[in-house]
């Protein structure tokens, strides 16, 4: 699958994020999946803030910059008066988690029928790696740095088994961007949500483990080994509600 | 054929008719009504209503239904308004338009279930964080919010601006005879969303915030040369003019009457909309009025600082800008006559 070189269509920029960056590996699967199954010129993407909003300098598809945490809000509207159209969330840990829980959660709530990608690259990336909902225990960021106290912050938050134990959802994976085979695997989930949005099956997510090489202080290549070892454990990867067969 | 209807039913039909296919909120005193109205009435004919978990989510709801060019509707009071301010912000910034209903409601805070006008300021400065305004159209009576439903979204596509309808807690519950408008079927705009990137939006990091400056400044310009709208009374002649909105400026009107059957020359600059302020009107007043007297639902007079900078500039500096508060409710006519005494024998001073 992953296998293709030609660039999708609505990619016709280059996004600016840093060397090793996970939101660029997303990015790409997202509009090749899109192109796949043929809405890649059907498509109005809502944007979170943070360096997920990178995308909207790349993409040649409708989209609109969201208030931070409010991208759940936002595609509810545009799913609901467009439900024709493919209507994508984009948000990183921070903005889906933290600030905008309640709308995360919500729009989760309602079964809203579009699709939610999280890139959890496990704090605030573009505003120089502050702790978020999901920085891991005893990790070090700008506002945490003695590395995380679980005590008085609270453990990081597992979003999609919330959805998947607690709601309604359609479909709910999490997978991860740092090799071939995982690469594969994430891009079967994409095309899995975006075909339960397609056939109206309900709300659907998928979290992306990424890497913030830039913010976790380490090169490329030791922040898809962190991954492996210290996040994969804590946040497991896989489909956590699979769709319904019909 | 005119129907008696309560104030805040009135408007939700007037909007549904004014072409409105999307509402979003969050229920709160005294603006309920118009939600509970159109939770029944969208769906009935095929729009959306959502019940939104906050009035965060209501007012962004808003923005991504206008965004694909639809009329789109939120409506709320006091610090659900509060709430309302960084959509409402991220929409002028987006130079989307939509309608914004506020209810208004006294007090800071949570404040209280009181008609009344404190929002003022906030209302004609924009609110959230920027450079932005609304267009504010404050009416006085249940007919007459409902004739500016239409014409709040025509402005509002026209300019690409939120507008704004500011009524009172007291307007939104009081029942009048009024004549609904016609439905209509409204104009596409040309910047919705249709998935296919036909309007080809410009990218966050390719906007150019200078050069956006200077043609919002434009706007606003040309906003405030087209867009004022207000009623005059008399002011030719008047020794003293009262200048109010909304309820008060009904209660107002009574007070001109009998003040003018006791031989005093009064007159009153009733603003319609609050945003672009109606400094034209001051152009037909008596060249040697002895003072503005503003009447207003606040508790720290707001429309009188406006009164003060536009009599300025037009050419009033010198005259003394008094202002009557009754903090909330509607003031009582006996309430302004005796204070316009007040004012003239020099008991009550001028603010500015
Ligand atoms: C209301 C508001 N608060 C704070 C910010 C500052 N801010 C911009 S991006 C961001 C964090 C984004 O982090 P995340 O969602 O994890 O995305 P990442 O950059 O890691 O991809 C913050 C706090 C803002 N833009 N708006
Ligand atoms: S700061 Fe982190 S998340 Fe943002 S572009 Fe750089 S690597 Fe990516």
């Amino acid at each position: 699958m992953a296998k293709s070189a030609k660039v999708p269509t609505i990619i016709d920029k280059p996004m600016g994020f840093c060397p090793g960056c996970g939101h660029g590996i997303a990015i790409r699967l997202i509009a090749e999946c899109l192109e796949t199954l043929g809405y890649d010129s059907n498509v109005i993407f809502g944007i979170g803030v943070g360096c997920s909003s990178l995308l909207g300098g790349g993409l040649q598809t409708d989209r609109l910059h969201c208030p931070h945490g409010r991208a759940s809000a936002v595609c509810t509207a545009f799913k609901r008066v467009m439900p024709e159209t493919m209507v994508i969330a984009y948000q990183g840990d921070g903005d889906a988690y933290s600030i905008g829980l309640s709308q995360t959660t919500n729009a989760m709530y309602r079964n809203e029928k579009f699709t939610l990608f999280v890139i959890n690259n496990t704090l605030y990336g573009m505003t120089g790696g502050q702790m978020s909902s999901t920085t891991m225990p005893g990790q070090k960021t700008s506002t945490s740095p003695l590395g995380r106290d679980c005590g008085a912050t609270g453990l990081p938050m597992r979003f999609p088994e919330m959805v998947a134990s607690q709601f309604n959802a359609a479909y709910v994976a999490r997978g991860t961007v740092i090799n071939p085979a995982h690469i594969n695997k994430l891009k079967g989930y994409i095309i899995n949500a975006l075909e339960a949005q397609k056939y109206n099956e309900g709300y659907s997510i998928v979290e992306i483990l990424a890497p913030c090489p830039t913010n976790w202080g380490m090169t490329p290549v030791n922040a898809m080994a962190h991954i492996q070892e210290t996040l994969i454990p804590y946040y497991p990867l896989g489909e956590f509600k699979t769709r319904e067969k019909k | 054929m005119a129907e008696i209807m309560k104030g805040n039913h009135a408007i939700a039909e007037a909007a549904v008719r004014a072409g409105v296919t999307f509402y979003a909120g969050y229920p709160i005193t005294p603006s309920s009504e118009i939600m509970e109205y159109l939770s029944g009435r969208l769906p009935e004919l095929g729009r959306v209503f959502i019940q939104a978990e906050s009035e965060v989510a209501g007012i962004t709801m808003v923005m991504g239904a206008a965004a694909c060019g639809v009329r789109a509707l939120t409506a709320s009071s006091g610090p659900g308004i509060s709430l309302k301010q960084e959509g409402i912000s991220c929409i002028s910034d987006e130079e989307l338009s939509c309608v914004v209903i506020n209810v208004a409601r006294y007090g800071n805070g949570l404040g209280t279930l009181f008609s009344s006008q404190c929002d003022y300021l906030r209302e004609t400065r924009g609110g959230g964080n920027g450079d932005y305004r609304c267009i504010v159209l404050c009416p006085e009576s249940v007919q007459e919010a409902v004739d500016l439903m239409a014409l709040a979204y025509e402005l509002s596509e026209k300019y690409r601006i939120v507008s704004t309808l500011l009524t009172e807690g007291a307007l939104g519950q009081m029942m009048e005879p009024c004549v609904l408008p016609e439905f209509i079927d409204p104009p596409k705009v040309s910047w919705g969303f249709d998935g296919k990137y036909s309007y080809k939006k410009v990218g966050i990091f390719d906007r150019n915030p200078y050069q956006e400056g200077i043609d919002l400044r434009k706007k606003h310009e040309c906003i405030k040369e087209n867009e004022q709208r207000f009623e005059t009374i008399d002011v030719e002649d008047a020794d003293y003019v009262f200048v109010a909105y909304g309820l008060p400026a009904r209660s107002v009107k009574g007070a001109i009457k009998e003040l003018q059957a006791e031989g005093h020359k009064v007159g009153l600059i009733r603003l319609i909309t609050a945003w672009p302020f109606p400094e034209k009107a001051f152009s037909v007043v008596n060249s040697h009025v002895k003072g503005f007297i503003s009447v207003e639902a606040s508790a720290t007079g707001q429309v009188v600082e406006d009164v003060a900078l536009y009599s300025k500039k037009s050419g009033f500096g010198h005259v003394p800008a008094y202002c009557l508060l009754n903090i909330y409710g509607i003031p009582a006519i006996r309430d302004t006559k005796e204070n316009f005494k007040k004012i003239i024998a020099g008991e009550i001073k001028e603010v500015f």
